[in-house]
């Protein structure tokens, strides 16, 4: 089911920024999944998901496992196909490019992948892995070398490891590699899906400041993909909260994490420990667990686990419109933003 | 509580940590892993059987080389001096170190000859089966849907003969030679190699590394060369190994069926063939080809599990 009010709202709210180099409009991805020998089943991952990433700009994607937030990610870089929507890259519609045309679309587009045990090919040295991406990019043989050591030193790394196998690096350092390695091409978008969650604590905060001066001196835009929201309120612009395939909520960082709208986000908020308040009184924990998205509950998908359900959260779902705290959010019972009468 | 607020990870701080990577790039290098030669020695000296195996197989190599050399008479040639006066083969002694057999050949002459053609059959019908079968198993594994099922249900047709009677029923056909039981063997055995190789590509082309270079933009083929085959190297290895054992025993049986390697040539099974019929007044014709042949394939499967081991497959590439 299109909501074109819904769509449209994504796309107001963000003609006050600069134009979007990602648009995403109403994506879907839907698998097939096979069970026992005849039957198969329909698992909505992403379900009407729409979002836009300025350029410079970071959107944050939060949710629990499960909630379709990787699936967006292997969409956008196409690892998955689109079951429908659209994704627009500059302007231009992307969902349904093939053969070369896909392969030119996979360079503006990079991610940065979870695992940085496997996402490097442990047979492949350091500078051929780099160096991989620039043949992509159509750097000439000739000139690799000086833009290896050139991409190495941007991500703080010694030029000495070039030579070197990952199984020789620290997890931070092949973290690093992988930036390089996605640099290399010069993407226009980065994605990093749990980017840093492998990571120490320590290490963590140094990847993630490499990110933030990668922002500032290429102006890529991150799509930042994490179930960590401290990690996100420290690298988001913008927040956009996932359950069971849809956006549940979207705004402004500051928004999202000073007042949050929907009653998820409140308790995802709420089970954050906090340093500051440690012993103090505790937020009842949110009762249950995500539903199982091959068989969603029907209306509103959180409504078994909220404190707020009435009886139309359990029929109908309710679209992501404006709040009264000013950021969009997907539910019946919190208060809309007044109507502005033009 | 004593820690400051500007801890909280929620105030939106994160605290900058002391540089890493010069730090680890020591640790890094004093951990470094010896090579594969280094790491080969070590084992050998630890894993007496591992030893005496490989240097079985480098022994044959060489005396399958060398064997014009190293052969004390000529294999084809009857010698008249070769049987006894009643006509019997004469047994091992110090002219005919083996002995010789009904036709007065010497046994040890045969056996060296016959070594160069067990092993050129060994290697040859292997690589050849190699060959195809990571072809298809690697094609198979990559391209899924459509093409992995026909590819895999042929290779099933094939796989579903007992490899013997399959070589012997494409050798009824082709008629025997030297280069025809290459060709059969290479037919029957690539099948192997075919199902392991789609495994690993199955589970490798999953593999993050993989799908990176696919978002990066690589293409297929290179994609096949840079980042799948590699990773394939040493169970391709390992399996050639065992497969030079196998090729061995299938040539020794067609030959011994009188359907392998043409007459007069020397080969083992066809000596065996021949010796069993005078075992009891002449056994060194049976024993010596069935020793070689015994040793030999020994040999190569446990330089097989020996290179199993060292390269091990399982965990080659994988996270450690």
């Amino acid at each position: 089911m299109t909501d074109p009010a819904h769509v449209q709202s994504i796309a107001t709210e963000q003609t006050a920024a600069a134009p979007p180099v990602v648009d995403v409009r109403d994506l879907r991805v839907h698998f097939k999944v096979h069970r026992g020998l005849l039957g198969s089943q329909l698992v909505k991952a992403v379900d009407g998901v729409s979002f836009a990433i300025a350029a410079g700009e970071t959107l944050g994607l939060a949710g629990e496992s499960g909630s379709g937030k990787s699936t967006v990610a292997r969409t956008l870089v196409r690892i998955n196909r689109p079951t429908d929507g659209s994704v627009l890259l500059a302007g231009a519609e992307t969902a349904r490019l093939s053969g070369q045309d896909l392969r030119a679309y996979r360079r503006r587009m990079q991610m940065v992948y979870q695992d940085p045990y496997d996402s490097l090919d442990p047979k492949m040295t350091i500078k051929d892995a780099i160096g991989e991406g620039l043949s992509v990019r159509g750097v000439p043989r000739a000139r690799r070398k000086s833009e290896v050591e050139e991409l190495l030193a941007r991500v703080n790394l010694p030029v000495a490891l070039a030579g070197r196998y990952p199984g020789q690096l620290s997890g931070g350092q092949r973290q690093r590699v992988s930036i390089a390695r996605a640099l290399a091409v010069s993407p226009e978008v980065i994605i990093c899906d749990e980017a840093v969650a492998a990571l120490d604590v320590s290490i963590r905060a140094q990847v993630l400041n490499l990110l933030k001066d990668i922002q500032a001196d290429a102006g890529v835009s991150y799509l930042f993909i994490s179930h960590d929201l401290s990690t996100l309120r420290f690298m988001a612009d913008r927040i956009a909260i996932m359950y069971v395939g849809r956006l549940v909520e979207y705004g402004a960082a500051e928004q999202v994490f000073s007042q949050p709208a929907h009653p998820y986000t409140q308790a995802l908020m709420a089970a954050v420990p906090d340093i500051a308040n440690l012993g103090g009184p505790r937020p009842a924990p949110l009762p249950g667990e995500p539903p199982n998205p091959a068989s969603p509950p029907p209306g509103c998908a959180f409504h078994p686990r909220c404190p707020l359900a009435v009886d139309l959260c359990r029929t109908v779902a309710p679209p992501l419109v404006r709040k009264a705290t000013g950021q969009l959010a997907a539910c019946h019972v919190v208060p809309d933003a007044p109507e502005v009468t033009p | 509580m004593t820690a400051p607020p500007e801890g909280s990870f929620l105030s939106g701080q994160l605290p900058a940590a002391a540089e890493e990577p010069a730090a680890a790039a020591e640790l890094a290098a004093a951990y470094e892993e010896p090579g594969l030669g280094r790491r080969a020695l070590t084992s050998l000296r630890r894993d007496p059987v591992a030893l005496i195996s490989v240097l079985a197989v480098v022994v044959l190599a060489l005396v399958a080389v060398f064997a014009p050399l190293l052969a004390p008479h000529n294999p084809l040639q009857a010698y008249p001096n070769g049987l006894s006066a009643d006509g019997a083969p004469i047994a091992p002694g110090s002219q005919f170190l083996l002995g010789t057999d009904p036709n007065g050949r010497d046994v040890l002459s045969r056996l060296i000859y016959g070594a160069q053609v067990s092993l050129l059959v060994g290697v040859v019908a292997t690589s050849l089966a190699s060959i195809i079968g990571v072809l298809v198993g690697g094609i198979a594994g990559y391209a899924g849907g459509i093409v992995d099922s026909v590819l895999m249900r042929i290779t099933d047709v094939v796989l579903s003969f007992p490899i013997l009677l399959f070589c012997i029923a494409l050798i009824a056909i082709t008629g025997p030679s030297t280069r025809n039981v290459m060709l059969v063997i290479a037919f029957g055995y690539w099948t192997y190699l075919a199902r392991i190789v789609r495994g690993l590509v199955l589970s490798l082309k999953e593999r993050e590394f993989v799908i990176a270079a696919r978002t990066l933009g690589i293409g297929h083929s290179a994609i096949l060369r840079r980042h799948i085959l590699p990773h394939l190297v040493p169970a391709i290895i390992v399996y050639s190994t065992l497969g030079v054992a196998t090729s061995i025993l299938i040539e020794a049986s067609l030959s011994y069926l009188g359907i392998g390697v043409p007459l007069p040539q020397a080969s083992w099974g066809q000596m065996i063939s021949q010796g069993q019929q005078y075992f009891q007044s002449a056994p060194w014709l049976l024993i010596a080809p069935g020793v070689a042949l015994i040793v030999t394939v020994l040999a190569f499967n446990l330089a097989g599990d020996w290179l199993t081991d060292l390269l091990d497959p399982e965990t080659t590439g994988a996270r450690r």
